[in-house]
């Protein structure tokens, strides 16, 4: 008992990265896009889950609000806009290209196994520095926003216009081609 | 105690699956979940090594990397749409008009 209390945070880990790697395999493995994006959600929320073990409240709620909520809702919206009879059954899987697929994963698995090893050593440092605002401990999501309007105001505003551009991009393509003569 | 090495494994696994997921699939909309996949992984990264090192900048960048991701996935969206009037196909195989 003593030490499942003890390791009961390892204990979620596993089981949160558990589910997050069979939710990105269920993305890969599913043949239906419905399946696949349910499968997604599961390995986001999954994922969410980590991010308040690493001590990011924060980002948690965000990625259960944009990813599960928005993106997700996106893509299901999608998937039923484009309905399945306009998908012709084709076989899913190119066979030639799954060795080459295996291969190059493989390879850069070891690749970037090693560098992990290399590069990750010693404890983790005191998760206090996390939530301080100007060196008052207050919370982790006071601690972003503060670090985020003072110190990266500038991407901050080009992401923003990143987001604009992107949302005219879409309007724009996705419309009905209307008016003086499109190219496409 | 989660070490560190343990979120960057399971980091890699996401970003291996995600990268085999899209040279393996020919369906546009779950070639674009393996991207998200992808960026997932970079965000798990990013928030380890802010814990390892007691800085806010992972987080911080993690929030710059959701954005890019939602505006990828609107465009990306908005692709298939066009594609489908265009093509009535997803199968990323039949589109080749630029004989790539």
């Amino acid at each position: 008992m003593t030490w499942f209390l003890v390791h009961f945070a390892e204990i979620v880990f596993y089981c949160l990265a558990a589910v997050a790697l069979a939710g990105a395999v269920g993305v890969i493995a599913f043949r239906s896009p419905v399946h696949a994006a349910l499968s997604l959600l599961g390995t986001f929320l999954a994922v969410a889950g980590v991010f308040v073990l690493m001590q990011a409240e924060f980002l948690a709620a965000v990625q259960v609000l944009v990813y599960a909520g928005g993106i997700m809702v996106l893509f299901l919206f999608v998937i039923m806009l484009v309905k399945a009879r306009d998908i012709p059954d084709e076989p899913q899987y190119v066979h030639r290209l799954v060795p080459a697929a295996v291969v190059l994963g493989v390879l850069l698995a070891a690749l970037v196994g090693v560098g992990i090893w290399a590069a990750s050593s010693g404890p983790p440092a005191d998760g206090a520095a996390l939530r301080l605002v100007a060196g008052v401990p207050l919370g982790n999501t006071e601690a972003v926003g503060w670090s985020l309007y003072r110190d990266y105001l500038l991407p901050f505003e080009v992401v923003s216009i990143v987001l604009l551009v992107a949302m005219i991009g879409a309007i724009v393509m996705g419309r009905k081609e209307t008016g003086r003569g499109g190219a496409a | 105690m989660i070490s560190t090495t343990h979120v960057l494994v399971l980091s890699l696994a996401l970003f291996t699956l995600g990268v085999v997921g899209m040279a393996v699939r020919r369906n546009f909309i779950t070639v674009l979940m393996c991207v998200e996949l992808i960026l997932n992984a970079a965000n798990l990264n990013f928030i380890a090594f802010s814990r390892q090192l007691g800085d806010l900048t992972g987080q911080v960048l993690a929030v710059f990397v959701i954005t890019i991701a939602a505006a990828e996935a609107a465009i990306g969206l908005g692709i298939i749409v066009a594609l489908v009037r265009l093509k009535q196909t997803v199968n990323l195989d039949q589109v080749n008009v630029m004989e790539g």
